[in-house]
């Protein structure tokens, strides 16, 4: 959809389209990487570049984000063959992505810096497992902890299960509805040669998986994968050099949090979640609302997480979670498609990245799906949706994309195609 | 000395510096449930923290508190991630609204304690009696024993209280 015509781009508090998205990578998203978060880090900031078109040398700050479970921004600088002007190490999970895309354009505009690669590297399969097994559910059980972990209260199923649980009560979503949220992911990951998981699924998969946790079944919950994902961000004039045409960012808001954040369900509605408050920032500083966006990325660690977001971000009404997400607008062809690359059910679990990353492509109109490649090394996009088949949504020009951290906290970003 | 138990198999440490859940784990000991009440502005919270979240205000005071309430929401596990929890599953998770202090300071806020579904004497639910607790189910708080100066609160169905006919549970059993 075509911005609004009051945008006011100048305006300096919002920084509006002054930084863009130039350079996306990865790694293949498998499980058993056999190689170190190290390793994977600098080969997928390597694609990056490349994507780029820039030299690593031009890229002179860097964040990342791990949970302990990963490697520093000093071991892949120098492995790139990079010279830093400025980085920093975060801890964090979902949610971070955004957020750090909104920390580079504040050390761009501080002039800390000239260009920020944003990396995310993880053996959540082979070694330290996301879903909460292995290593981290042997850890002894500290202090604060003993308010959750001793309870069997952990992963993060676990823990947002009250949340999705409430939602049900509160609004009678039903299983079969939220369960729509994972088949039309995979209808869009069936497009997606470097998808994790490519079989399509019905709701009846969905519903027939085992229960791990109600409301969750196994097909409920995202893949665990081995990868590594990068983002390079520098300003929009600089943009303009290089080899894309480069997505702009419109607006952010990063780690909105609930009004509690020790225990967040004290405070209720339990069913109603952070974008709830994230999307007050989100909305006023993209100078657009949720009719405007062509395509979403909702986080999806679960199906819930999805549908939860799109809800309080005002996409539906609080409660009509269930019907949008059943009713087709999400869908490739659809009016708003979602998660178009799989996202976290599918494609793989990058906390957040991938999302972001597909999201670029979508607006650069070339996303990497099975459609021929054209003389001038752009994809022919035949709009085609069926299993194998196309996955760019046509005209493409705004995008949304919904972090998830747990229930108490979001980030979220807009994109727009880049002029 | 720190405090130190085992529970289901699980190392449980308290540091004698973590003074507020020293003090909150030794009243469950003793088979009395506090909870800390702020000084300036008289609001009671959950879990132990070092200052209101309310008010800032460092200050409070322990203050027993009935251990009863209704189920808010829950999970319940079938696939268990701990090890200790793999031989109860399933297993319930409960976020329980206390009676005290509901709705305030505001509508939707409440004192929710977290805790296992137990039988009476302290035992992992069997799968029956976990079928029988929903969201509105009347619970009544029991003390799981770990160590001298710590037990875990849980949770167990309050015989004397008056039941939904139907409490809210998930639709597919």
């Amino acid at each position: 959809m075509p911005l609004p015509a009051d945008t006011d781009t100048t305006t300096p508090k919002y920084l509006r389209d002054k930084y863009a998205i130039v350079g996306v990578g990865e790694t293949t998203y498998t499980r058993g990487s056999d190689k170190t978060t190290r390793a994977m880090g600098s080969w997928a900031l390597r694609n990056a570049i490349a994507d780029a078109g820039i030299k690593a040398t031009d890229i002179d700050g860097m964040l990342d984000y791990s949970g302990n479970d990963s490697t520093s921004a000093t071991f892949i600088a120098g492995d790139i063959g990079t010279r830093l002007n400025f980085y920093m190490d975060c801890i964090g999970g979902g949610s971070s992505t955004e957020a750090l895309i909104g920390l580079a354009i504040g050390i761009m505009e501080a002039g800390l810096c000239k260009c920020v690669a944003i990396f995310r590297s993880m053996n959540g399969f082979s070694q330290v497992r996301i879903g909460g097994t292995g290593a981290r559910s042997l850890a002894p059980v500290n202090g604060d902890a003993l308010h959750n972990r001793a309870y069997g209260w952990q992963s993060a199923g676990q823990s947002f299960a009250p949340t999705f649980m409430r939602h049900m009560y509160d609004y009678g979503t039903k299983p079969e509805q939220v369960a729509m949220v994972k088949v039309v992911h995979s209808e869009h990951a069936s497009n997606n040669p470097k998808a994790y998981y490519k079989k399509r699924y019905t709701v009846d998969d969905v519903l027939n998986s085992r229960i791990i946790c109600k409301p969750l079944h196994l097909l409920d919950c995202c893949v665990e994968t081995d990868n590594a994902t990068a983002i390079i961000v520098t300003s929009a004039e600089r943009a303009k050099d290089m080899r894309h045409v480069s997505p702009l960012i419109r607006g952010i808001v990063g780690r909105c949090s609930k009004p509690r954040m020790d225990m967040h369900y004290q405070h209720g509605p339990i069913s109603t979640v952070a974008g709830y408050y994230a999307k007050n920032i989100l909305w006023p500083n993209s100078g657009v609302g949720p009719e405007d966006i062509d395509a979403v990325g909702a986080y999806d660690a679960f199906t819930f997480t999805s549908m939860l977001q799109l809800e309080d971000y005002g996409f539906c009404k609080k409660g009509e979670g269930g019907e949008y997400v059943s009713s087709g607008i999400t869908r490739l062809g659809g009016r708003r498609p979602q998660n178009t690359s799989g996202g976290h059910l599918c494609e793989g679990y990058t906390h957040g990245m991938n999302m972001v990353i597909e999201n670029v492509r979508q607006l650069r109109h070339d996303v990497d799906d099975s459609c021929p490649v054209g003389p001038d090394g752009k994809r022919l996009h035949s709009y085609d949706y069926r299993e194998g088949g196309c996955r760019q949504v046509k005209d493409i020009e705004v995008t949304a994309n919904l972090g998830w951290a747990n229930p108490m906290t979001g980030s979220a970003m807009v994109m727009r195609r880049g002029a | 000395m720190p405090v130190r138990g085992e529970y289901l198999g699980m190392a449980l440490t308290i540091d004698d510096l973590d003074g507020e859940n020293v003090t909150y784990f030794k009243h469950c000991a003793e088979h009395n449930f506090h909870l800390q009440k702020c000084d300036e502005c008289s609001l009671v919270r959950y879990p132990p923290t070092s200052g209101c979240p309310w008010c800032s205000s460092p200050k409070s005071t322990w203050v027993p508190v009935e251990g009863k309430g209704e189920v808010h929401s829950y999970n319940e596990v079938h696939h268990a991630i701990q090890p200790a929890f793999k031989a109860v599953t399933p297993y319930m998770l409960l976020l329980v609204d206390l009676d005290t202090q509901k709705g305030q300071p505001s509508e939707h806020e409440a004192l929710r304690v977290a805790g296992n579904l137990m039988t009476p004497d302290g035992k992992f639910a069997p799968p029956e009696m976990v079928k029988k607790v929903g969201i509105g189910s009347r619970l009544r708080m029991v003390f799981s024993d770990v160590s001298p100066g710590l037990s875990i609160p849980n949770w167990t169905i309050d015989e004397d209280a008056k039941q939904p006919e139907k409490p809210w549970r998930y639709p597919q059993e």
